[in-house]
C-alpha cells in the first residue's frame, strides 16, 4: 500500500521543472500510443514534431496558432492568480469574434486605417461583456464562476451559428453558413512574405507584455496574488475583493475577445460557424503549463501550437485520427497536475500511520 | 524510593534542528515538577515523547523503575499517564459526557459515566454538569472537562501543557488547589509553563530547558523570578522602561454605544460598548478569549463594516462605515491575532509581505510597485525587531511563530500610526522578544500614538497599559487606571462579576 504525505518543504526548482517533465512524459506516452497503433515511432515523431516546422511557412503557422494561445493564456492567468476560475475563454473569444466581425461587415465600404483598431476595440468589449456575466453572478449571488462561464461557451457558440446562418450570412454565398469576406481595411496585414503570419501576433505580444506589467510589476497584480493566496489577508489589508474578481474575469474576457477578432480578421477573413479549434480551452492548459507567468505562457503557447500542427500533420501523413491533438493536450495537463501534486506531496510505502487517539 | 518517571538522554532530531538533546529528568510520586523554557526550547517535543505521540531517536524511559517503550498515547494512558493539552480537543455540539466517552479507551455506559463525572469533579472541587453541551461552556469550564477526562482514568502522572493561559486568577487558584490535592494523593504532575510566578507558587522542583538542553534544575521556592528567567533565557531580562509622559486627553479612537449580534452561532454578541482611547495612552482590554474580542476587533479593523458611521470615530472622523484600507488612511495600524493567512500571506517573501499594509509608505508609484523601498522597509523591520530569518526574500511562513509575530508587529509599528490596535501582540513570543515588542509599543505611545491592546495576559497588560477595561460576555466594564486596580479586581470582572454599571456608560464615572 502507498500513502500520501505532505513534503516538509516544496522544492522551488521542481516547480519550474515540472512543466518540462510533463512535456517529456507526454512525448513518451505519445510515442507509446503511436507504436500501439502500429506506426513507426521515429517516423511518427518526425511527422508530428519536426515536419510541421521545418520551413518558413511552417514556422509562420506555428506563430499564428501560438498567438491566440499566449494572449488568452495571459488574460486567464490574471484571473487564475486571484483564484478566479474562468473556464469561459472559448465563449468570450467567440463573442469577441462576433462583435469585431459585425463591425467589419457593417462597415464593409470603409477603407480607413481606424477600422481594424475599432474592430479590436469592439471585440475586446464583447469578450469583457461575456465575462461580466459570470463576474456579476459571482459577486452578487456567489454563483460558481466555473459553471457559469463554462455554460456560456455553448451559448456563445450557438449564438455565432445563429448569426452566420441568419442575419450575417452572405446573401451571395450559396447558403453556406458564412459571412461576406472582410474588406482589405478589415484584414490584418501579412508580416512575412511567403507565410500567413499576420500582424495579430504583434497585438498578442503587446498583450502579453501588458499582462507581464500588470502581474509582475503593478500593485493591482500584487493585490490579485494576495487575494488568490490568502483571501483573509486581502480582507485584512482592505483590498476590495469584488473589484479583484471583476479584474480577473474582465482581463480574461478582454484577452479572449481580442484573440477572437484577430482570428477572424487574420487567417479566416470572415465570420464562419466555428472560429476556434478550442483555443479557449487549450489556453487554460497553456496558462498552467506556463506557471501563470507571461514568460512561461509564451513558451507553453509555442508547445501547444506545435501539438495543433503536429495533430494536423499526423492526420495527413500518418493517417492518425483527429482526436490525436486532444489526446496530447490531455496527456500534457494530466502529467502536469500529477507532477505538481508530487511537488507538494510524496508517496510513502506502508500502511496508514498507526497512532492512538488523543 | 523509585522515581515515578525517569528520563535518560532523551533525544529527538529533526532535519533542521535538534529539538531535544540528551535530556535527563526524574519525577517522584506526588511531586509537582515544572518544565520551564521559552517557546521552541523543546518542552512540547519532550512531553510528546513521554505521551507516546512521537518516538525518541535515543534515550530511555523508566516507568516506576522499569524500562518501557511507549508506543502510542493509548499505551501511555494504560500505563497511567494523562495529558491535558494546551489546545482543547472537544466537540462543541456534544455534551460533556459524550465528549468524555469518546476519549475513554474501554467501553463504558453513558449513565454510569455521567455519575462518575459528577462524583469525581466534585471530589476535586471542579464541579461539572455532565449533560451540558460543550459550546455553552466558558473556556475555563471546558478546561475542567479536559482535566476531569484525564482524572477519570486515575493517572499516576498528569502532564499539563500551559494550562492557565485561558484562566482568570481566581480560576487558576482553584486549579492549583486541585493539583495540590492530586499530588497529596500520590499523583505526579509535570507542569509546563513559562509563567514564573505560577511555578514558584505551585511546583516542588523545576527543570529548565533552553535550546533543547537541560540548563539547570532548581527549587522554585528558593529562586526569584529574575534568577529563573536568567536560567530560561541565558541572560538578564531588560525591564520595560516606563518613563511615561502625562497621558493624553485628546480622544483618538471613540466607540459610541456599539451593539451587534454575532454572525457565527457560537460567537458573542457585542452589547452596548462605549470606549475612548486617547492620544498618548495605552488602553488594555483584558478578558478570557471568546468573550467578544474577535467580534469587536473585526468591527474596529473595518473587516466588518457598520451602517452607522458615527459609531466609531478616528480622530473625530466617522469611520464605522469605512473598510480597512480607508481606516488605515485615517492613521490606523492593526496587528491581528492570526498571523498566517491574515496578518501575513503564506508563500510570499518578507519583502512582499511588507507591501500588504505598508504600501502607503511610498512603495507604490503610478500603480507600480517599488520593490527596493519594500526591501529597505523589510530590512529595517528585521533589524529593529530582531526578526530571525535567513533572508528577506525567504517565504514568510519559514519564520517561527514568534518571529512572524515580531515581523508583523514591527511592520505595523514602523508605519508610525496615529492609532495602533494590537491583538495578543506577544502571544507565543519568547520573553526577550516580547520585551522588544512591548518597548516598541511604549515608545509609540510616548510619541503620541493612541494604542489599544487586547490581551489575555494580565501581566502584560499591567506592565504596559495606562488604563484597563475588561470584556466579558460581549460587555465592557468602565475603564480604570492601572494604578487604581489590581489583578484581583480585574480577575473578578473577567469572570463576569462587573462593578455596578451606570445606566449610561460614562468615561468620567470611574476614572
Amino acid at each position: 500500500m502507498l500513502r500520501i504525505e505532505a513534503r516538509p518543504g516544496p522544492s522551488k526548482t521542481m516547480r519550474y521543472l515540472s512543466p518540462l517533465i510533463a512535456a517529456l512524459l507526454m512525448l513518451v506516452s505519445g510515442l507509446v500510443i503511436f507504436t500501439l497503433l502500429g506506426k513507426d515511432p521515429g517516423r511518427a515523431f518526425h511527422a508530428f514534431f519536426v515536419e510541421p516546422v521545418n520551413d518558413l511557412y511552417g514556422i509562420g503557422e506555428l506563430l499564428i496558432k501560438a498567438s491566440p494561445l499566449m494572449l488568452i493564456g495571459t488574460g486567464l492567468a490574471v484571473g487564475f492568480r486571484a483564484s478566479i476560475w474562468n473556464i469561459g475563454a472559448e465563449g468570450q473569444l467567440t463573442v469577441g469574434a462576433i462583435c469585431g466581425g459585425t463591425v467589419a461587415i457593417w462597415l464593409a465600404q470603409v477603407q480607413a486605417g481606424w477600422l481594424l483598431p475599432l474592430m479590436i476595440l469592439c471585440g475586446g468589449l464583447g469578450g469583457m461583456l461575456w465575462a461580466a456575466i459570470p463576474a456579476l453572478l459571482r459577486t452578487r449571488f456567489h454563483a460558481n464562476e466555473i459553471l457559469v462561464s463554462l455554460m456560456l461557451n455553448y451559448v456563445a457558440i450557438l449564438l455565432l451559428a445563429l448569426l452566420v446562418h441568419g442575419p450575417l450570412r452572405d446573401p451571395e454565398g450559396y447558403g453556406f453558413p458564412q459571412s461576406i469576406l472582410f474588406g482589405e481595411a478589415a484584414t490584418l496585414p501579412v508580416l512575412v512574405e511567403g507565410t500567413r503570419l499576420h500582424a495579430g501576433v504583434l497585438v498578442s505580444l503587446a498583450g502579453v507584455l501588458a499582462g507581464w506589467i500588470l502581474l509582475e510589476k503593478s500593485f493591482l497584480g500584487y493585490q490579485i496574488r494576495v487575494a488568490g493566496l490568502a483571501g483573509r489577508a486581502a480582507d485584512y489589508a482592505g483590498f476590495d475583493r469584488s473589484r479583484l474578481i471583476w479584474t480577473g474575469m474582465l482581463a480574461g474576457g478582454l484577452a479572449a475577445g481580442i484573440a477572437g477578432v484577430l482570428e477572424v480578421a487574420g487567417p479566416i477573413g470572415q465570420l464562419i460557424d466555428s472560429v476556434s479549434p478550442g483555443y479557449g480551452y487549450a489556453a487554460i492548459i497553456v496558462a498552467f503549463v506556463g506557471r501563470l507567468h507571461p514568460g512561461g505562457i509564451v513558451l507553453a503557447s509555442l508547445l501547444m501550437a506545435l501539438l495543433y500542427l503536429g495533430g494536423e500533420s499526423g492526420q495527413m501523413n500518418l493517417d492518425l485520427p483527429a482526436a490525436v491533438t486532444g489526446i496530447f493536450q490531455g496527456l500534457l495537463l494530466f502529467y502536469l497536475l500529477a507532477a505538481d501534486f508530487l511537488i507538494n506531496y510524496r508517496l510513502v510505502p506502508g500502511r496508514r500511520a498507526t497512532g492512538g487517539r488523543q | 524510593m523509585t522515581p515515578r518517571l525517569q528520563l535518560e538522554g532523551m533525544t529527538k532530531v529533526y532535519p533542521s534542528v535538534t529539538a531535544c538533546d540528551r535530556i535527563d529528568l526524574s519525577i517522584m510520586p506526588g511531586e509537582i515538577h515544572a518544565v520551564l523554557g521559552e517557546n521552541g526550547a523543546g518542552k512540547s517535543t519532550l512531553m510528546k515523547m513521554i505521551y507516546g505521540v512521537i518516538r525518541p531517536d535515543a534515550g530511555h524511559i523508566l516507568w516506576n523503575g522499569e524500562p518501557v517503550v511507549i508506543r502510542n498515547p493509548a499505551h501511555a494512558r494504560r500505563l497511567g499517564i494523562g495529558m491535558v493539552f494546551q489546545h482543547f480537543s472537544l466537540f462543541e455540539t456534544l455534551t460533556v459526557t459524550e465528549n468524555i466517552a469518546l476519549a475513554m479507551d474501554g467501553r463504558c455506559r453513558a449513565d454510569r459515566l455521567a455519575g462518575r463525572i459528577r462524583t469525581v469533579s466534585e471530589q476535586y472541587g471542579l464541579p461539572l454538569d455532565p449533560n451540558r453541551l460543550v459550546h455553552s461552556l466558558s473556556v475555563g469550564i471546558r478546561q475542567r472537562v479536559e482535566i476531569i477526562r484525564c482524572l477519570l482514568q486515575e493517572p499516576k502522572l498528569l502532564i499539563m501543557d500551559e494550562p492557565t493561559s485561558v484562566l482568570t486568577p481566581q480560576a487558576v487558584r482553584t486549579m492549583f488547589d486541585t493539583l495540590r490535592r492530586l499530588a497529596d494523593e500520590g499523583c505526579s504532575i509535570l507542569y509546563i509553563s513559562h509563567k514564573l510566578d505560577e511555578i514558584m507558587a505551585l511546583c516542588h522542583r523545576a527543570t529548565i530547558i533552553r535550546g533543547g538542553r537541560v540548563t539547570g534544575t532548581a527549587d522554585p521556592a528558593g529562586e526569584t523570578a529574575a534568577s529563573l528567567a536568567r536560567m530560561m533565557t541565558g541572560h538578564d531580562l531588560p525591564r520595560c522602561a516606563q518613563d511615561r509622559p502625562a497621558p493624553g486627553t485628546q480622544p483618538c479612537l471613540e466607540i459610541h454605544r456599539l451593539s451587534r449580534k454575532a454572525e457565527d452561532q457560537f460567537g458573542t454578541d457585542l452589547d452596548d460598548i462605549s470606549l475612548t482611547v486617547n492620544r498618548g495612552e495605552i488602553l488594555g482590554i483584558a478578558g478570557i478569549s471568546g468573550n467578544g474580542q474577535q467580534e469587536l476587533l473585526r468591527v474596529l479593523s473595518g473587516e466588518q463594516r457598520l451602517d452607522t458611521p458615527e459609531t466609531i470615530t478616528i480622530n473625530g472622523q466617522p469611520a464605522a462605515h469605512l473598510g480597512p484600507a480607508e481606516r488605515r488612511g485615517l492613521g490606523l495600524a492593526f496587528v491581528p491575532e492570526e498571523r498566517i493567512g491574515r496578518g501575513a500571506v503564506p508563500g510570499l517573501s518578507l519583502t512582499e509581505n511588507v507591501v500588504l499594509t505598508a504600501h502607503r509608505m511610498g512603495m507604490v508609484r503610478h500603480g507600480l510597485l517599488c520593490m527596493e523601498r519594500a526591501a529597505a522597509y523589510a530590512r529595517n523591520c528585521v533589524r529593529s525587531f530582531a526578526v530571525r530569518c535567513g533572508s528577506i526574500n525567504d517565504p514568510v511562513n519559514s519564520l517561527s511563530g514568534g518571529n512572524m509575530q515580531k515581523f508583523i508587529t514591527g511592520r505595523e509599528i514602523l508605519q508610525n500610526p496615529a492609532l495602533l490596535i494590537a491583538s495578543q501582540p506577544t502571544w507565543g513570543v519568547d520573553v526577550g522578544a516580547a520585551n522588544v515588542i512591548r518597548q516598541a509599543i511604549i515608545g509609540l505611545r510616548n510619541r503620541g500614538t493612541a494604542v489599544l491592546v487586547i490581551s489575555e495576559e494580565l501581566d502584560e497588560l499591567f506592565e504596559i497599559c495606562d488604563r484597563l477595561v475588561v470584556i466579558a460576555g460581549g460587555r465592557l466594564t468602565p475603564p480604570v487606571p492601572v494604578a487604581a486596580t489590581d489583578r484581583e479586581e480585574i480577575g473578578l470582572w473577567m469572570g463576569g462579576m462587573f462593578p455596578d454599571r451606570p445606566a449610561v456608560p460614562q468615561e468620567a464615572g470611574h476614572a
